[in-house]
């Protein structure tokens, strides 16, 4: 409960405008994009600028109320569901982009800045900012570097935290720090702008942050590999990077995915066939059309049925949109849709693939699987419907196998979306006991408090490991 | 006011009536967000958001929530612009789960006393009578050429309305005599050769206020090559009471029209209202649990097509038409580009003019604010969408603003007005552009009886 002093101080701190503890205010931040997670805050509030932020956050340390900074609510992970109460952080009102350095090729944005307005900004300058998670149209930079978003052009360039030189961020106990700068080389004590990032707001307030860009590549390909056979598809995954070729985009998506897709983008994606790979290279335009016909090459080689160039600047704009579309096109099958981001070396993509298969027959679930095939990050999603306790159960033991198995093929949990409240359960089964005391002797040394967007990350209790039997 | 007895009630009914499978599908990936103009205008709250509404739905639903009054304003804030729809992947039909929520709380409210009146004098004693809606209009006609209207403003005794719609009044039209509105043709030849026969839905709004568009419609149909049947049993399409909490008044008037028009053996309906259009175009949604009616719904619905459709359906940007030269941009009819799904015929048929240099308006596909009476009954976002929309409109730098549905076409003209454009932009239907480009092409031929 905020006591009626604290409300008061909050209310002198952002304005009664910037306060809301209405019922209905509370109820509409309760949630993020995850499925079967929802808790009401006590109270939501929108600084203006990193003071109140900080003399917000002082408060809240010293009536212990738990603060959960929250972008555009689109994360996967429950990483923005307050299930301890305490207050929402909005950053409506600090949403501008401070500066486009041309010299220096950074950006400073406040964490409020919609992904794509930044993207769209940047590239009127000839600038290029490559982190381009499917929600980009909403989601904000501050949400991204919370979560260290990744996207469609992670493969070749990297996710967010690539792009981050520096922050400004607030502490559990009120302090402002500033992290990393304009720079392109900094090795001034530990890396605390790392740290930060993907911290999902458990270690301090990010409210500023200065952006690596890069030149705008010359020229861009797509192109649509089908294929009849999933695992032919895989294959041609790790062929294409182990000829050397580094992809812009190298997605993948099964047939199961492709129609619920082609039934709301009606772009006319083939939808008789078993997988498709959605690939883009970019660069110096000699290189894209060289690399373009190596890897049409080996899709061929590896029995694509079919290989397609987009024919128009527009033709492969309505392919990715329509691949950003997959997850809640996805949700059209049934009525509850989970999602996971278990990731794998690249080269063990098939295998991935084909155990996800078999654990989804053994498990009797529908899993559609699309994802970033070249990063061996898939999206194995399995539409269900939570008022079914029994199915349920099923699903959660599948997606424990799924896990299970990535972290055999020297895999991870996530790949991108963050572990949150969702995945804290399983997180010591890829650290191991140690790298998570490590991580709690971190998050305990900077809020002792334990203020910090509490319950995420770190679970009361790990969920029992599964044994892979093959 | 809505009382803890009330409450509950809403609160049962939302249980019993609203489509928990489709409050589901919601997934709350927030890809509707962007989309949103009340989420946009009112700096990105949630609670003003398609994603945020249906959370507040699905809360009641729960019994998370009471339906108190924060409940209930942020249903009445949202346009039903129905923008959401087309850019939510997972397909959640949202304006059912709007209409349902506010006919339940509608229906479970007690107005004051001023409020019910009013309510039972529009819904139900006079948008259902043609007949009463063409007196209607024809005092307002007494009242503008009396000289009773120019009386008030100059004397400001008109000020006893509040602004906006002592702004509004001034862009109404100026409403034909009741003689002109009674005269309505009943059935119309194609000229030429009949290629289709088609049935046309006059609409209240269109067939009085802007009786010259209907006019004008039909003379278009006619040159395409249509033989036109005017049902005269046909009413009110019923989208004001369903978007206003009237549900049955809505139904009964849905089965009146699919009567009048069963009659009619036509290949197609044809509208020349976006609003209207994309209410009778899901009749079998609002008649889904009436079996008698349900079959006979969805025959019906598979003939509605807007005029810019069957327009092009018929060819007729090839007819070679021209205008004197003019910048022109067109304003989406939210329910005509959402709901119906139409939106590059008319933006086809203005390109299709010679002389026009078509224009793309910033943001053209967003609620220009007028909604139904929402810029009556929520003056101040809707004027704050409406100016915000100016400013796009006049970076096109068009002498010529097109749209496709009445509600719009006179919130355009009172976004000109407020800018003080009225000298060098208009704001017209685009049955009106298209009229003036066959005259102006020598393609029109004044029929007997036209």
């Amino acid at each position: 409960m905020i006591s009626e002093a604290a409300k008061q101080l909050f209310i002198q701190i952002v304005g009664r405008e910037n306060y809301d503890d209405s019922k209905a205010g509370r109820l509409v931040y309760s949630y993020d994009a995850t499925p079967q997670f929802q808790a009401i805050p006590e109270a939501v509030m929108a600084p203006r600028n990193t003071k109140e932020v900080s003399e917000i956050v002082k408060v809240c340390a010293e009536y212990r109320i738990p603060i959960v900074p929250r972008g555009s609510g689109t994360n996967l992970c429950a990483g923005t569901c307050p299930i301890e109460g305490g207050i929402v952080l909005l950053f409506k009102h600090m949403n501008r982009i401070l500066e486009i350095d041309e010299d220096n090729l950074t950006a400073t944005v406040q964490p409020g800045v919609i992904t794509l307005d930044l993207i769209k900004s940047v590239e009127e300058k000839g600038l290029f900012y490559p982190p381009d998670p499917s929600s980009m149209k909403i989601s904000t930079i501050g949400g991204n570097i919370n979560e260290n978003s990744g996207g469609l052009r992670g493969l070749k360039y990297g996710v967010t935290r690539d792009y981050v030189l520096g922050l400004e961020a607030v502490l559990a106990n009120g302090d402002v720090i500033r992290t990393g700068g304009k720079l392109a080389k900094d090795v001034a004590g530990y890396d605390l702008t790392r740290l930060l990032v993907g911290s999902e707001g458990t270690l301090g307030i990010i409210t500023e942050a200065t952006l690596k860009l890069v030149p705008m590549p010359e020229a861009k390909k797509t192109m649509l590999a089908l294929y009849q056979d999933l695992e032919a598809a895989a294959r041609s995954v790790s062929k294409i990077i182990a000829s050397k070729i580094i992809p812009a985009t190298l997605e993948f998506l099964d047939q199961p995915t492709l129609r619920v897709v082609e039934d709301y983008a009606q772009i006319g994606l083939p939808t008789d066939v078993k997988a498709v790979l959605l690939i883009e290279q970019d660069g110096a335009r000699e290189v894209v059309e060289r690399e373009m016909r190596q890897i049409e090459r080996i899709c061929k080689e590896e029995q694509a049925v079919s290989v397609q160039l987009a024919r128009s600047d527009q033709e492969a704009d309505a392919l990715r949109t329509a691949r950003r579309s997959a997850l809640s096109a996805l949700a059209r099958l049934r009525p509850t849709t989970i999602l996971e981001d278990a990731t794998v070396p690249r080269s063990e993509i098939a295998k991935m693939v084909t155990a996800i298969n078999e654990i989804a027959e053994k498990y009797r679930v529908m899993i559609c699987t699309f994802g970033h095939a070249g990063d061996g990050n898939l999206h194995p999603t399995c539409p269900t419907d939570a008022r079914d306790d029994e199915e349920m159960e099923r699903v959660e033991a599948a997606f424990a196998e799924i896990f299970a198995k990535a972290i055999e093929l020297g895999g991870t949990i996530t790949g991108e979306h963050g572990v949150g409240a969702m995945k804290a359960p399983y997180l010591e089964w890829k650290l191991g006991k140690e790298g998570v005391e490590v991580m709690q002797a971190i998050k305990r040394a900077l809020d002792p408090y334990n203020i910090m967007n509490p319950g995420k990350v770190f679970a009361k209790s790990t969920r029992k490991r599964v044994v892979v039997t093959k | 006011m809505t009382s803890s007895k009330e409450q509950k009630a809403i609160q049962d009914q939302f249980r019993e009536r609203m489509n928990e499978d489709e409050l589901m599908n919601c997934m709350r990936c927030g890809f509707c967000l962007p989309s949103c103009p009340t989420y946009i205008e009112s700096g990105s709250q949630e609670l003003h958001s398609p994603r945020g509404r249906i959370a507040i739905m699905k809360a009641v639903v729960d019994g998370l929530i009471e339906p108190d009054e924060d409940v209930e304003r942020t249903l009445n804030m949202c346009l039903g612009c129905r923008a959401c729809e087309p850019v939510c992947p997972s397909g959640v039909r949202y304006g059912h789960l709007l209409e349902e929520a506010r006919d339940i709380i509608q229906q479970n409210k007690k107005h004051s006393w001023p409020v019910r009146v009013l309510r039972k004098l529009v819904f139900k004693e006079l948008f259902p009578y043609p007949n009463r809606v063409r007196v209607a209009t024809a005092s307002l006609g007494f009242y503008q050429r009396s000289g009773l209207q120019t009386f008030l403003q100059r004397t400001r005794l008109s000020h006893v309305l509040p602004a906006h719609l002592r702004e509004m009044e001034k862009v109404l039209p100026s409403a034909p005599t009741l003689k002109k509105m009674k005269k309505r043709p009943k059935h119309l030849p194609a000229q030429g050769e009949a290629k289709r026969r088609v049935a046309f839905f006059s609409g209240c709004l269109m067939d009085t206020l802007f009786i010259e568009t209907n006019d004008a419609t039909m003379k278009l149909l006619q040159l395409a090559g249509c033989e036109i049947v005017i049902p005269s049993l046909q009413t009110c399409c019923g989208a004001l009471h369903g978007h206003s909490g009237e549900k049955e008044q809505a139904k009964w008037l849905a089965k009146r029209n699919i009567e009048a028009f069963e009659q009619c053996q036509a290949d197609a309906v044809i509208t020349n209202a976006g609003g209207c259009g994309a209410f009778l175009m899901e009749y079998d949604h609002l008649l889904k649990d009436d079996p008698d009616w349900v079959d006979r719904a969805k025959a019906f619905v598979e003939k509605i097509r807007d005029i810019s459709a069957i327009l092009i359906e018929l060819g007729f940007q090839h007819k070679g038409l021209k205008l004197p030269p003019q910048i022109v941009t067109y304003q989406d009819s939210c329910h005509l580009r959402n709901v119906m799904r139409t939106s590059s015929a008319p933006r086809q048929l203005l390109q299709s003019i010679a002389g026009v240099e078509f224009r793309e308006m910033r943001e053209s596909d967003r609620c220009c604010g007028s909604a139904g009476i929402y810029n009556i009954v929520e003056p101040e976002m809707a004027m704050q969408i409406l100016d915000h929309k100016m400013v796009y409109a006049e970076q096109t730098g068009a002498t010529t603003i097109v749209t496709a549905n009445p509600g719009c076409l006179l919130q355009m003209k009172l976004g000109i007005e407020r800018k003080g454009l009225g000298e060098k932009v208009r704001a017209v239907h685009i049955v009106e552009v298209l009229f003036e480009a066959v005259k102006e092409s020598g393609l029109f031929e004044e029929s007997k009886d036209g």
